[in-house]
């Protein structure tokens, strides 16, 4: 049954062990199943475990049917709204290339925008209502994406659902937070059997990124 | 795995005998149950509804308290009140529209008052995210004139989840805890004490003169009501759950609920007044906080709510200067930001000629396969709420009506009733699912059978409730309990479920079918025979159950002499498209090998092992 949504963990007490620069704001962005709900569970699971505010935003109900979804992480000393409103997000990262660019308006400048190179096509696209966009890799080229074959690099590991935990590799590697402490975070909050699969698929994300 | 025992929730554990403090990261709706379990809570009752309904699926999962569905809110508000009235805290939760369902019993025990505590959750959805309209229950809470607590995150829903029982006893009213979406799903930090109060049933005496609502005890009831309003005006000036927060005194702000995180990220500066009590408001403190600033002003969502009272005790809201705020749609802080004319950061603009995604059948979904039927005959369909609300949607555009709960078959008796069908020559089918049908569809088939309603309605068993995440119902039969024991709904016992056969028959239904929702052809044919019917009312049972809560698999289908008909496309399964010759082709990824595609090719071009 999947609706068991009582991930509660306990959070080490404490100051803040990293200084960060004001409020972090994180939005993950893909497509219903992709698991950028998980994704924004390690992030906040190793902000907390660092003494950080955070906040994560989760959209539920219909739009889980294959449709657009985002969670927004917010991270700093104290963090007020949930929200990333457009210019507002110091990181996107997108789990699929077209919600990449739906997204594009929302990073700050100087920000970074995480993408793994993959395309789904969406519904209104196969039954001819729609086109899928041309030049998506010279359009994120442009808008200064660092684009991840995060789902090739999942399936080498032997665990294609990793993609997201290779996302976070990638994310990693633009915060200020220990390796260790995301190690951590995933030794704790994924099933015990593919633990040994997703800190690989977590390191070779940090690769990827770092090229 | 020392690791592991570190995330194990203290109270998952064995409840009161463990006092712990800790910091978790918990949802609103996840907060509320651990503060009320906490406050003693005994009984809960829910219909699901996003963006409600985590908080009584975490709820059962605690020690020493009973949780259960109810088919609909006005029986879980009934069931509430039952308990508190037999003398234990009682939590009841829904989303803002099942307030209007539950307002019946509500307005009543807006003025009988309780024993115990009573809480009534009202979850909104600013912006629609999940709902068929935006409306601010707080307006139920005024109506009712029931103190109403909103909090900003998740700390204060925790806190708020256990101040609502003590002020429902303290002031004998059932109390509204308000949250909005992003109260619900968003997790925040809270400090978690993770002891239970434990609290002793109160003695039960009839009375009456309190409960018994008719016309000479209602009017007394309502002037105790009154007296209690005053008493609560009074409490809502002094309780710290409404704060004055001075800064800048340039610009105040009153607000309450997520308006008030996004106001302190919009405008860090300006001084606010952080109301945790919507209902009833502290003319005072108002009238107060607006004397200490040069211009005061109301940030709120959707609803004109706080605006409209604040003017009406004389205060004088300032103009913003950028412009007003959105008459309707979650507000977020750049909304707050252009009001008071600062500027956006510099941003990228919205990408161009992107195609949509928008939420769709999921592949194998039982709905699909009557709605292709549905679309071939031009049928009017009036529709209903749940996942099949996607059959108004390309490809499809097949639902005429969607407007709430259990409307659909009265919808379409009305429309029998102004010859629709006659005059357009399309039929006219009432679509209605399986949680839907129990919630609120059976008196309507009721009505359209008393007064001799001729026609079609459908009933989609899909054997959960599906659109808010697989919960049980009465018509699989899986309880709350059960459903926090796992079981799923494929392995309950015949007998524990509501037979929709025998429930149709005895209703008077003139001919009830049941049909495999997989197979295309029975679906036509069922659906031919009963709209041929001009004499008579034709339920069809569609039964599949939904991908969710089937997870098994068929081969994935294989494509020869494609002749580029499209007509597989047309039945919007994700994983069928066209590559670029025009030929269709199957998704691997996406694919279960439904057989659906294979049903829908007029060439037999789609094969599956």
């Amino acid at each position: 049954m999947p609706h068991d949504t009582s991930t509660n963990y306990g959070v080490a007490e404490g100051g803040a062990s990293v200084k960060l620069d004001g409020t972090k704001t994180i939005l993950l962005v893909g497509v219903g199943g992709q698991g950028t709900i998980l994704a924004g569970q390690l992030l906040a699971m190793v902000a907390a475990d660092a003494g950080l505010d955070v906040k994560v935003s989760e959209i539920h109900g219909m739009s889980q049917r294959g449709g657009s979804v985002s969670t927004i992480v917010r991270v700093g000393e104290k963090v007020e709204s949930m929200i990333a409103d457009p210019g507002c997000a110091d990181i996107v990262v997108a789990f699929e290339a077209i919600e990449a660019l739906r997204a594009q308006q929302f990073v700050r400048e100087g920000g970074r925008l995480f993408v793994n190179d993959e395309q789904i096509t969406p519904v209104p696209v196969n039954i001819g209502t729609f086109k899928m966009p041309e030049g998506v890799h010279e359009k994120l080229a442009e808008i200064g994406a660092t684009v991840i074959d995060a789902g090739g690099i999942a399936r080498e590991v032997g665990s294609p659902r990793s993609t997201n935990v290779v996302l976070v590799g990638a994310l990693s590697t633009a915060l200020p937070f220990e390796v260790a402490e995301w190690e951590d975070a995933i030794r704790r909050r994924v099933p015990p059997k593919t633990i040994e699969a997703n800190l690989e698929a977590f390191a070779k994300g940090r690769e990827a990124a770092q090229g | 795995m020392m690791l592991f025992t570190e995330f194990v929730s203290p109270l998952m554990q064995s409840g009161s005998e463990r006092i712990v403090m800790s910091k978790q990261l918990l949802s609103g709706n996840e907060a509320i149950a651990q503060g009320a379990w906490e406050a003693g809570v005994a009984v809960g009752a829910a219909y699901p509804g996003t963006p409600s309904t985590e908080t009584l699926e975490n709820l059962v999962k605690k020690p020493d308290v009973y949780c259960e569905w109810a088919p609909n809110e006005k029986v879980a508000l009934e069931v509430g009140l039952g308990s508190a009235m037999g003398g234990v805290r009682s939590l009841v939760t829904m989303k803002h529209v099942g307030v209007n369902v539950a307002a019946d019993p509500f307005m009543s025990a807006a003025n009988t008052g309780v024993n115990a505590g009573l809480v009534l959750l009202a979850a909104d959805d600013p912006s629609c995210y999940s709902s068929q309209n935006e409306q601010d229950s707080r307006y139920y809470a005024a109506f009712g004139r029931i103190p109403c607590l909103d909090p900003s995150d998740s700390q204060e829903a925790y806190e708020m989840a256990q101040q609502a029982f003590d002020v429902s006893e303290q002031f004998d009213t059932v109390v509204m805890l308000h949250e909005t979406m992003r109260i619900a799903h968003t997790k925040t930090l809270v400090n978690v004490v993770g002891t239970r109060t434990d609290i002793e049933p109160r003695p039960y005496e009839s009375r009456p003169e309190k409960f018994v609502m008719m016309p000479a005890n209602a009017v007394r009831r309502t002037l105790a009501a009154n007296d209690r309003e005053d008493e609560l005006i009074a409490w809502a000036e002094e309780t710290p759950l409404n704060r004055v927060e001075m800064r800048d005194t340039k610009v105040g702000i009153i607000c309450a609920g997520a308006l008030y995180v996004h106001v302190r990220e919009a405008m860090p500066d300006a001084s606010v007044l952080k109301l945790g009590v919507t209902w009833p408001l502290p003319p005072a403190k108002i009238a107060a906080f607006a004397a200490l600033v040069d211009e005061v002003y109301v940030v709120e969502e959707a609803n004109p709510y706080l605006e409209t009272r604040v003017r009406a005790m004389g205060v004088q809201l300032a103009e913003f200067p950028g412009g007003r705020l959105p008459r309707s749609g979650e507000i977020t802080p750049a909304h707050i930001r252009a009001a008071f004319g600062v500027a956006d950061p510099a941003h990228l603009p919205a990408a161009e000629g992107l195609p949509p995604r928008p939420p769709a059948f999921c592949a194998g979904c039982p709905h699909r396969l009557v709605y292709v039927e549905l679309r071939r005959i031009k049928a009017i369909v009036t529709g209903d709420i749940g996942c099949y609300t996607l059959g108004a949607v390309a490809p499809f555009r097949s639902v005429d009506s969607v407007i709430d709960m259990g409307a659909s078959l009265s919808m379409a008796h009305g429309m029998e009733l102004a010859g629709a069908s006659e005059r357009t020559g399309r039929p006219v089918v009432g679509v209605i699912g399986d949680s839907t049908f129990a919630h609120s569809g059976i008196t309507s088939l009721l009505g359209t059978v008393y007064n001799g309603g001729k026609g079609t309605l459908c009933i989609l068993d899909n054997r959960t409730t599906a659109m808010t995440g697989t919960q049980g119902n009465p018509v699989n039969g899986v309880t709350l309990t059960d459903q926090a024991a796992r079981v799923n709904p494929l392995d309950v016992p015949a007998g524990k479920q509501l037979d929709l056969v025998k429930l149709c028959e005895a209703i008077g239904v003139d001919e009830v079918q049941v049909v495999d929702a997989q197979n295309a052809a029975a679906i036509r044919q069922a659906l031919k025979e009963a709209t041929s019917h001009t004499d008579m009312l034709s339920v069809i049972i569609f039964k599949a159950p939904c991908r969710l809560i089937d997870r098994s698999r068929g081969k994935m289908p294989t494509i020869h002499d494609c002749r580029r008909c499209g007509r597989c496309i047309q039945i919007g399964c994700p994983a069928l498209g066209r590559d670029e010759t025009g030929h269709a082709v199957i998704d691997p990824n996406q694919c279960i090998g439904c057989n659906q595609c294979v049903q829908s090719c007029p060439f037999g071009c789609i094969e599956q092992e």
